[in-house]
Formats: structure tokens, sequence, C-alpha cells
């Protein structure tokens, strides 16, 4: 496929690496904010293949494994009860709450059904006026247009039977609250190229600034982030800190106008609770006064029981690049992407669901 | 899951409520995509498509980059091989980071 196949070629990424092994002259930190790129990582053994100087850490961009237990144990709720349709993407089916997941209390006969796009849930809701249908509206700044779109069609349409339990995300206040706490590593950024193709690069400027971090906005194939890669290293090296973008193809500096525009109609900058961090201000998005009628959140209660995470899981240190997953204890063992205790195991952009998919049998066969 | 994949626009036509929408071709598949975040693009364009909108029209000569900056650094890498690591020290300050944001 024309702009995939160029980026994963194997003689580019080598010539990359021979480049980036020249460039490096002592040891660098880098963290990659995005799970879709840790992915890619993982799975073509990048952060083994770089010369050992430079260490790829793991960031938080993983929707699926920062949304509250709170929210996910809401979802349930919802879900469960009689007459909704509970429409969700697929990534978020195996996510666990505090008793269960949506996958389970489907077979427990919940009717909870995967969509592709947002704009599905608003024609599932149009097909079937007797009921209501609840859209689980997760994700970063990439994924806040589509679901501003499902909320404008279904407010232009006039529908009394759609709402959205909203966990939008940002990234930037993530980034802030990772450099600023005193056990930080990270010395430059590989930043997200989807989420940078909405929101452009102004919010940048000022954390690169700031902290003194190199912060290139990256794609997703093998070239691309070893081209990021490149551009962090290059700025180390050299002692500069600023915003560049290597991902030109689809990142302007302005990012996306009219998808802002949208975004900024529907929803304003909420304080939002990460799961694993814990509280970040305006680090979410919520649903403006004027939308407050397709609110998931005030159409049903809010369950009684206090959310509880499994206290074996560490996904909170994981999520911050403190640990790699396979320092868990309960990794590959009790806790698999099959039966998942932690969300990080559940997508495969979470951290340990990549390294249990990728780097399991190469763990066991190590000495330890 | 903010993943986005390429695709050509094969055809445009007006969606439900008058939105603009269109006809995307990724590899053999094809789908109905949202376009109204991407006013300029035209039939022939390639757009990153994310939960069936469109976020952004691809740039064939940004496209290129990835491969223009490898010349580049593998250049400066040469010059540091032949002249030693303060002659690169030196490019660079003739030639300060490229493509600012």
């Amino acid at each position: 496929m024309k702009y995939l196949e160029e980026y994963r070629d194997g003689a580019a990424a080598q010539d990359y690496l021979a480049a980036i092994r020249k460039l490096v002259t002592r040891p660098w930190t880098l963290m990659e904010v995005c799970g879709g790129q840790t992915h890619s990582i993982v799975r073509y053994g990048l952060d083994e293949l770089l010369p050992s100087e430079i260490t790829l850490i793991h960031g938080p961009g993983c929707p699926v494994c920062v949304t509250p237990i709170h929210l996910i144990d809401r979802a349930l709720a919802i879900a469960q009860t009689p007459g909704v349709i509970f429409a969700s993407f697929g990534d978020m089916l195996r996510v666990p709450g505090s008793s269960t997941d949506l996958l389970r209390a489907r077979a427990a006969g919940a009717d909870v059904r995967i969509v592709y796009s947002p704009l599905d849930a608003v024609a599932i809701a149009e097909a079937n006026p007797g009921r209501q249908v609840v859209f689980f509206a997760v994700g970063f700044e990439t994924t806040a247009p589509a679901n501003a779109m499902a909320v404008l069609l279904a407010s232009r349409k006039g529908l009394t039977n759609f709402s959205v339990l909203v966990a939008h995300v940002r990234v930037p206040p993530a980034i802030e609250a990772i450099l600023s706490s005193p056990f930080c590593k990270v010395q430059g950024f590989l930043a997200a190229g989807h989420v940078c193709t909405v929101m452009g690069t102004d919010e940048y400027h000022a954390l690169a600034a700031r902290y003194r971090v190199p912060i290139v906005v990256t794609g997703f194939e093998p070239v691309d982030i070893l081209h990021g890669v490149a551009k962090v290293v290059r700025q180390l090296e050299e002692g500069r800190h600023e915003v560049e973008i290597a991902y030109g193809r689809s990142v302007r500096p302005e990012g996306n106008r009219p998808a802002q525009q949208a975004v900024d109609e529907v929803f304003e900058i909420v304080h939002r609770t990460w799961r694993g961090l814990g509280e970040i201000p305006a680090s979410g998005l919520g649903l403006r006064a004027a939308f407050a009628a397709f609110d998931a959140e005030q159409r049903y209660p809010e369950p009684g029981a206090p959310a509880a995470e499994s206290p074996d899981c560490i996904a909170g240190l994981v999520l911050q690049g403190l640990k790699k997953p396979q320092e868990c204890g309960v990794f590959g063992t009790r806790c698999t992407p099959e039966h998942p205790l932690g969300a990080p195991m559940v997508s495969s952009e979470g951290a340990c669901a990549a390294y249990y998919l990728y780097r399991r049998r190469a763990a066991a066969a190590a000495p330890s | 899951m903010c993943l986005g994949i390429p695709g050509e626009i094969l055809e445009t036509h007006a969606g439900d409520l008058g939105l603009r929408m269109g006809t995307v071709r990724f590899g053999g598949a094809e789908r109905e995509v949202c376009l109204e975040y991407v006013p300029d693009v035209q039939v022939g364009d390639y757009v990153i498509v994310h939960v069936g909108v469109a976020i952004s029209k691809v740039s064939e000569e940004e496209a290129q980059e990835v491969f223009g900056y490898l010349q580049e650094i593998q250049a400066l890498a040469e010059l540091e091989d032949t002249q030693g690591p303060d002659a690169v020290r030196r490019a660079n300050r003739a030639t300060p980071g490229a493509n600012p944001a």
C-alpha cells in the first residue's frame, strides 16, 4: 500500500540505524508517547537494534490503558441496564473493571456492540428508536474529532436515544506530568503523529522550552520511528531542545483547524483521572453544557460500589516508564491478554501486551 | 487506538444531512469515510483515516522528507569520518536544525 510499504523498507531502516550509531556519543533516554509507536518498536525490535546508548521508555499513550477503572465500572453498569445498546471500540471490551469486563457482560446477556466508527453508533441509534444507545467515547485528541462529529450529528438529527460516556484524554498535560516528576529520566520525546495531525504543535513549544527537552512529532512505521529517533538524538547531541516534525506527510504545524473547531464546539477541557497515574489537571475532555442531553453520566446513576484495582498489577509504574512489563510478578503468568489483570495487557498497544506478544520467548530464553 | 491508515479517495458524495463523504481504498479494501475535516481534498488524493473519519490529506512532497533527512545525516556522518567531529559541529552551526515546527 502506498505511504505504508516504503516506510517499512528494511534497507532504509538499516541505513538509519547506521547513521544514528554515528550520531550518538553518549547515553540518552527517549520516551515514545503513543502506544501505536510502542507496538511498532517492540514488534520490529527497534529498541534492540538501536545503539546501546539509546534507551526507549514506553509512554502512557494508550487510551485503553489509561481510562480510569471507575469509568469502566460505569460503562459496565450502563451496559447491564435493561434495554440499553452499549456501543464501543473493540479494544475496550476486555479491559478489566472492578469485578468483570464488557465481554463477559455481553456473554451474560448485555447488548454490547463493537463499532468501527462513532458514526456507526449514531446509525444504530437511528435504526433502534425504541432503545437507548450509549457510545463509549474514549481516545486521545486523534479520536476527539470523530466523537465530536457523532454528537453533532445526533444533535442535528434530534436523536433523544443517543448518549456518550466520555473518557477523553489529552497528551500534553500527561507529558508535563511525566516531566515534572522527580523520577523523570526522559531526555527527549517522540510525540504522537496522529494526535498532532489534529492538534498541531502549538502546545509543545512551551513544554520543550520549559523542560529543555527536544520533542519530535513522529509517525508509526519503523522508518518513521527511526527518523524521529535520529532527529531527537541529533538535537540532544547538539544541545538543542526544539519542536520538530518528522511526520510531515500528515502533520501541519497548525494541525487540522476544522477538526479542532468541531472538538471545541462539543467538548471542554476538564480534569481527568488516568488509570495508574492518578488525576492530571486539564488532561481530559468533557461534554460542554450545551450538549448535556447527550451525556450518559447524567442519564445513568453512578454505581454504588467503589472501584478497586488488582493489588498485583504494577500498570501505573509501567505507564510512567519506571518499570518494564517483565519486571511485574504476574506478567505472563496470572496476567495474560486472555485474562488481563491490568489494562496495558489488553490492547496490543499496551506495553505489557506488546512484550507478551513479541518478547515472552526471548525473556524465557534469557538467563535470569 | 490512534491508528490512522492512508487510503486513496475514489469518489466523493453527500451523505446523511449533507455530510461530505467519500469512498476510500486501502490496499484491497474500500470503505465509506467522512471527509468533513479535509475540505480541500479531491478524487485521487490520499487521506489518513482514523475510525471512519479522514484527519489529514497526505502531502506527497513531505512524504519524501524521511528519505531526504536520511541522506542529510549520512552526509554528516561521512564528514565526521573524514574531517573529525569538529567539522560536524561547524556544519551544524551553519545549518541549524532542519524543519523547526
